[in-house]
Order: C-alpha cells, then structure tokens, then sequence
C-alpha cells in the first residue's frame, strides 16, 4: 500500500511536468502546417513564454498550425537557448525560438558569444513602443519642461527603469537625452530589477521620470498616477491619442521593442516558407485578435528580409550609444 | 463598505464558485509541495483556465485558492523534507524540520496551517479596512530604506549563533552573500564572476541552493540514522496542540500577522523578508530559555514565519490593486490576468468596480477558510510520508530536489550544480557548520546590493545612511538584533 502511494505521487509529479512543461493542442482546418515546437528562452510566466504561448495558441486555435508543443529553456539571460538552437540545428528545423530587443543589446556586449546573423530570420510579430513618464502631481507636463529640469541639475534628475544599465530602459532614456542635442553620458539612470518597484520609486519621489513600455504607462496613465511626456512612436498611437510622440517635441527618435521568432541556422527554404506564411496569415484570424487585444500588445509584422535589414538599423542605432555610454 | 462586503460575499459563495475555490485550493495545495513549482509558476500555469471561465469573479476566486494553496504546499515540503521551494518557506523550516524529526510532524503542519490562516486572514481584515489610506505607507520607503531592511532580515542569523558557532555562522553568511555576486548584478550589464559558464549569468538559482544545502544533507543523514524518520517517539499523525502551546503561539501569530502585513505592504520587501524578520524578532523577545529552543523545533519559530509569510502575501495586494503596483513576481503574474480579464488596478478601480475590489477581497477569506478545512482531515495522511520506510523515502527524497532543481529551468547544468553543492552541504554539515544563515545570506545579498548600489548612485556615496533617519534607525535596530545576542552570551559566560 505504501508503494501504491508513492506510485501515486510519482505519477502526479510527471503528470505536473507534463502539463506545466509542454501542452499539445489540436485543430483541424486550412492547415499550413502540421506542428510548430515553440523554444522559450526563459521561465513560465515571462515576456517571451506569453509571446510564444499567445502565438501558439492564436495559431492552433485558427487552425493555421495542426498543433504545438512548447519548451522553456532558461539560462544565461536567454543565451542558453541560442546556444542550443546553433548546435543542434538539424534537429531543430521545426522549432521556432521566440526573442526579442535584448538579443541585439547582448549581443553587442558580447555576453552572447551568437548574435542574430546566426539564426534563421522568420517574422518579427509584435511590438511595443517606449514612453518617459513622471507622477501624474509633477509639475513637468512635456518634454521641452523636463528638460529644463534636467538641465539645471542633471545628476539631481535621476531616471529609473527596469533594466540593467546598458539595458533597454537606460538605452532609451539615453538616446532621447542625444537626439535633445545633450550628453547621453549626462543620465542618471537609476535601475530596477523589475518594472513594478521602479514605478513604486517614481510615485515614491525616488526617481523624477521613467524609462518604460508604452502599454504599461498608457494603463498606468489611464489610472490617473503618471503622465506620458513623451512616447517613442512614429506618430501618435490610438491606445493614447493625447500622448505627444518625442519626434512632435523635436526630439527626433523612434525606438521599438519588437519581439518575433527565429529558427535553426540552415532551415530549408520552404519550411521557412511555411512558417512565414503562417504567421502572415495570423493577423487576419479572431483568434489572433483575441489574444493579442488581451495582453495589449501591437501589431508590428516584419517578416524575413525586412526583419533583418529592421534588425540591422536597430544594432546600428544601439551599438553607437552603447559605444557612446562606454558599454562597449 | 457593508454593502460591499455583502456584494463579495454573494459573488464569492455562489456553488460554482465555491466548488471553483475548492479546486483550486487543492490544486495549489498539491503541485506546491512539489519543490520549484511556487505559487508564481502555478498561478502561471492556472491563468489560461482561469480566463476560459470568463467571470473575473470567478477567475480571481480561483486564483486566491490555487495562490494560498501552493504557499501552503510549499510549507508542508520545508516542514517534512527540509526541501522549502520557495524563499519565502526557507524559515519555515527552521523550527518546522527539526520538530518533524522529533515525531511531531502532525503537529508541525497543523501549526503551519492555523498560523496561515491566521495570518492570511487577519491580513485581509487589514486590508478591507486599511487598503486606501496604506497606499502612501507602500510609497514611504526608498532604496536606503530597502537596504536597511534587507541588513535587518539578515539578523535572523543570530538564531543560528548557538554556543561556540558565532563565527562559524558569520563565515556561513559572507559566504551566502559572495554566492549572491555571481552573475549579472544591478550594477553592471555583464557578468561577474561566471567563470565564462553561460549557464551562470543568471546567477545560482535559489531552489538548486535550497536543496543542495538543505534537503540533499538531511536526505543522507538520514542513511545514517538508525531508525525511520517519524519513530524517534511521538505520534506523527497526531494534531493535537495543547492549551500551554496554544497559548504561547497566540501573541507570536497576532504579532506576526500584522507585522508580515505591513512588510508585505512595501512593495520592495515581500514574503520572504517578513517571514525572516519575524523569525528574528519572535526570537529576540521570547524569553531567555524559549530563545535556546528557536531552530531546534521550537512552536513559535514555526509560527512566527508561517503567519508572517501569508500576511504579507496579503500585503502585497495593497499596491498592487490601489496602484496597480506588482511588488513581487507573484502579485505581477496576477497583474497580467487581471488586466487580460479586463479589469485595470489602481486607484480608480474602488470607484469604478468596486465589486472586484470586494470579489478579491472575499475570495482571500474565502480562500484561506477552506483552505483550513480542507487541510486539517488530510495533515494525517500528509504526515505520514514520513513512515514510509527509509529505503524508500531516501531515494524519494533524492528524486525530488532533482526534480525541483531541474523543474524550474529546465536545464540540466542545474542537476550538476545541485550534485556540487550538495557535496559541500553535506560536508559543511559534518563540519557542524548551521547551513541556514548561508541561505539567508543568499536570499537576502541579491536585494541589499541593488538597493544599495541604487542608494549610493542617488546620492552620490554612502551619505544616505545619515540623510534618511528612517535607514539610520533601521541599521541601528539590525545592528543591536545581531549583537546583542552574542553580547550578552559572553556576559553570561563571565557571570
């Protein structure tokens, strides 16, 4: 009896491994593909495993995709699973590793010994602009105002964010500071290991301003706590109409954090193909529709070449302000 | 806020959503004694199911019960095994672990289930009534003041500090923290100390630590122990807890509740400090002789961090739904079902959807009543893992620190980690060197070095800890909490 209850327990544990681990959805339909093995570089719950599970979901739900099976594969800030993928790429061509903005930043620092000409190239997917914002009391309404501000003490205006500096947060903060005809060396970036406590520190009066994604500050500005100074988006975005783009204040920069998929180096062509038509055909269904209107996310499909030549300005833009702010 | 509380009560006790609670309760109870598998991924796991059902009544019912079953779980596995699979529970099995090796396993876990509920639901009570006016006590500490906590937490080293082991819990505790520097810290974008292994820029993970230090050497001890773990006399399935215990934990549980309440509140320190910082102050006001007992089985070193670790679970609830502020990882993964559910929190949400506000808070009661009930009857049987006879439980054991370590990252280099350390676990405990205070330090190193490299960069140098006197005070309080102890053994020595 004793044996049976560790049977019992046994099983229970593969069976949460199962189910945490990996699920297998099925549908039928106009199928592009037969299945799609999804390679999240990070735990259950992240950015990148909401990406990969939405996609999968969006894709089997609409039948586009018979099924798909998912992997985390944490390590080394995601290099792990970039590692993985280059090694053992003939066994992969029918995996797609979702990524975002930081492969490029770890890239140009060297902590990825890989950078994205290693991968196959297949979509980016999603997007997501950058915002400064300040508490919705300050007396600062707009950029030209917090400049002012930074200008009269620049070491007394510290800036948060939830990235290590070199990261994302700072590098937008730092290239809005240079596209103002300032010093991006002048920032005092102030980092947080996660965007919930850097904005405790901005409503808290620890930091004047703050380094962060659009949608977040667009639901916290809703909420009435922060005020958009400035968003880093082309022109303005309908989620905030009111919400001045940096390039109306003539601050000229635009700054995307994208995130989409790679494959294995050496994908056949038609399998590449295939996957490239599936997620073209994605944004036209309900079910992506759903899933990307419930975590908020924006449409930015860029696939194969346009994706690298994106990826390649990004690098560019990145890769100078990191040399400029001694990262590299 | 009558009518409200009538508005959730009557959401809250629909069947549907009362079998819903139920479910989840089990569900989380279950899947969180299973090392590296925290409420955070299981909560993760459940937010797809949890929208499906539509209502976010409904869903956030769910997740209050899966949430206060899995912080539950994770307790029952530091209480029987020494394997606690999330920080928050590491001080639970402190005094959890050693009574259970006394026979008092039984007895541990109802504790640990009265203390949490207790403190999960005076924690609620808290923030029914406070919830609003405390949003400005989320926002009143900075990252000096972080630090200063964080050094607080760490007195709960003192513990460890018995007779003639000062030192050795010192080296125990810099070494915990030098094991926090390794990989990429808030300083720096690169990685310090990964000797170029890819694997380490994130950082040993906690639950690989946990184990190779905790659960792995008690696994081999237990090779050498003559008997089976529950047989050193004592009944292991019996509940009962005495009137003399009973009274005694009462003050420790109401002191803790609040205390991990208002802990749980700042959105920077969470659980696991509450859990420590209880665990250190019970200590130091207990009575002398009481104190000699803390870390070898004593009932208010188990009740302290079990209610303090769900009050401030509660806690966290506070910025999250007055400002929409995630304090933990856990509160941020609810964040993004909430608002996947349609509903945005912050200060507007009280006016605009009160009913939310009162669906969650009721699910809390809720959720921990049940939670109780269901609990109680199955602690016996919970229990009495621990007759499983030694040749079977010892590799049981083995399999699942494995399985936690690999479960969480799914990455094989942590199965190596976790051989390596546990090797030096084991050894150090030969040595008779306290494992604990190296845990402490690796939790708590991570946190005070960001806080306070944050706190230099503001102010230019060190100059905070005079400018802030709120961090003054609190450096001063850790300081005597660690001192005063080893100060006044040698006293005593001399007396």
């Amino acid at each position: 009896m004793k044996t049976m209850k560790m049977g019992r327990r046994v099983l229970m544990a593969a069976a949460v491994a199962t189910f945490g681990l990996g699920s297998i959805a099925q549908a039928g339909g106009h199928q592009v593909l037969d299945d799609v093995h999804f390679l999240i570089p990070g735990g259950a719950g992240g950015g990148w495993d909401g990406t990969a599970r939405g996609t999968g979901e969006a894709l089997t739900g609409s039948g586009l995709v018979g099924s798909a099976s998912y992997e985390n594969m944490s390590g080394g800030g995601g290099g792990t699973a970039i590692g993985y993928l280059i090694e053992n790429a003939e066994s992969n061509y029918g995996t797609l590793m979702v990524n975002s903005t930081p492969i490029v930043i770890r890239s140009l620092t060297g902590v990825f010994p890989h950078n994205f000409r290693d991968l196959t190239l297949v979509s980016g997917t999603i997007g997501d602009y950058a915002a400064l914002v300040v508490p919705a009391g300050s007396d600062i309404d707009n950029m030209e105002e917090f400049l002012a501000v930074y200008d009269a003490d620049p070491s007394g205006t510290p800036v948060g964010g939830g990235s290590v500096p070199g990261g994302m947060d700072h590098l937008v903060a730092a290239m809005v500071i240079e596209a103002s005809g300032r010093d991006a060396l002048g920032v005092n970036y102030i980092p947080y290991d996660a965007g919930g406590t850097a904005m405790a520190a901005l409503l808290s009066g620890e930091i004047k301003a703050l380094s962060t994604g659009f949608s977040e500050a667009v639901d916290l500005a809703n909420q009435g706590e922060v005020k958009i100074i400035g968003v880093t988006s082309d022109a303005r975005v309908d989620a905030a109409p009111d919400a001045m783009t940096m390039a109306e204040q003539g601050i000229d920069t635009t700054f995307v954090n994208w995130r989409g998929f790679f494959g294995a180096p050496g994908m056949p062509q038609e399998q590449l193909d295939a996957y490239k038509a599936a997620i073209a055909a994605m944004y036209e269904t309900e079910e992506w529709e759903a899933v990307r209107a419930r975590n908020g996310w924006v449409n930015i499909h860029n696939p194969g070449d346009d994706f690298q030549s994106f990826l390649e300005e990004q690098e560019t833009v990145i890769g100078d302000l990191m040399k400029k702010l001694g990262f590299l | 806020m009558l009518e409200g509380i009538l508005i959730g009560l009557q959401t809250a006790l629909s069947f549907q959503n009362l079998m819903v609670v139920i479910g989840g309760c089990l569900i989380g109870t279950f899947i969180g004694m299973l090392p590296g598998l925290g409420p955070m991924s299981i909560i993760a796991i459940m937010i797809p199911v949890a929208i499906t059902m539509g209502d976010p009544s409904a869903a956030l019912i769910l997740l209050a019960g899966v949430y206060y079953g899995a912080i539950f779980g994770g307790s029952t596995s530091s209480i029987l095994l020494n394997a606690p699979g999330v920080a928050g529970t590491v001080a639970s099995s402190f005094d959890g672990y050693p009574m259970a090796r006394q026979g008092k396993a039984g007895k541990a876990l109802t504790i640990a289930a009265i203390a949490s509920f207790a403190g999960g639901t005076i924690g609620a009570i808290l923030l029914m009534i406070f919830a609003p006016m405390l949003s400005s006590v989320a926002l009143l500490f900075h990252s000096a003041e972080y630090f200063a906590l964080m050094v607080v937490g760490l007195s709960a080293i003192a513990a460890f500090a018995g007779p003639g082991q000062v030192t050795k819990a010192l080296m125990m505790t810099v070494l915990g923290l030098i094991m926090a520097t390794v990989g990429e810290g808030a300083l720096f974008n690169l990685p310090r100390f990964t000797a170029g292994i890819m694997d380490l820029q994130s950082g040993f993970g906690f639950i690989t630590l946990a184990m190779a230090m905790f659960a792995l050497p008690e696994a081999i001890f237990l090779v050498l122990k003559p008997k089976n773990l529950g047989e050193d006399g004592g009944d292991i399935k019996n509940l009962r807890i005495s009137r003399a215990e009973a009274k005694a934990i009462a003050p420790v549980i109401g002191r803790q509740s609040v205390q991990g309440f208002f802990i749980g509140v700042l959105p920077g320190a969470g659980a696991t400090i509450a859990s420590f910082l209880g665990y250190a102050v019970e200590r130091n006001i207990a009575p002398k002789a009481e104190q000699e007992e803390f870390g070898k089985g004593s009932i208010k070193g188990l009740a302290a961090p079990e209610s303090a670790n769900n009050a401030a679970c509660t806690g966290s609830f506070v910025p999250l739904l007055t400002l929409g502020i995630p304090g933990s990882g856990t509160t941020a993964i609810l964040l993004g079902a909430l608002i996947a559910l349609n509903v945005t929190p912050g200060p507007r949400l009280m006016v605009d959807e009160p009913q939310i506000f009162w669906a969650v808070i009721m699910s809390m009661f809720i959720g921990n009543l049940v939670l109780l009930i269901l609990n109680l009857p199955l602690i016996p049987y919970i229990a009495k893992l621990l007759a499983i006879p030694r040749n079977y439980l010892i590799p049981f054991i083995l399999f699942f620190t494995l399985m936690g370590a690999y479960i969480g990252q799914n990455n094989a280099t942590e199965l190596l980690l976790l051989v390596g350390f546990g090797v030096c676990g084991i050894a150090l405990k030969f040595a008779n060197y306290p494992l604990p205070p190296l845990l402490i330090g690796f939790i708590l190193g991570g946190m005070m070095e960001d806080n306070f490299s944050r706190s230099m960069q503001l102010y230019g140098g060190p100059s905070f800890i005079f400018e802030r006197p709120m961090t003054l005070v609190l450096l001063l309080v850790a300081a005597c909490l660690i001192l005063l102890p080893t100060l006044r053994a040698r006293r005593g020595k001399k007396a």
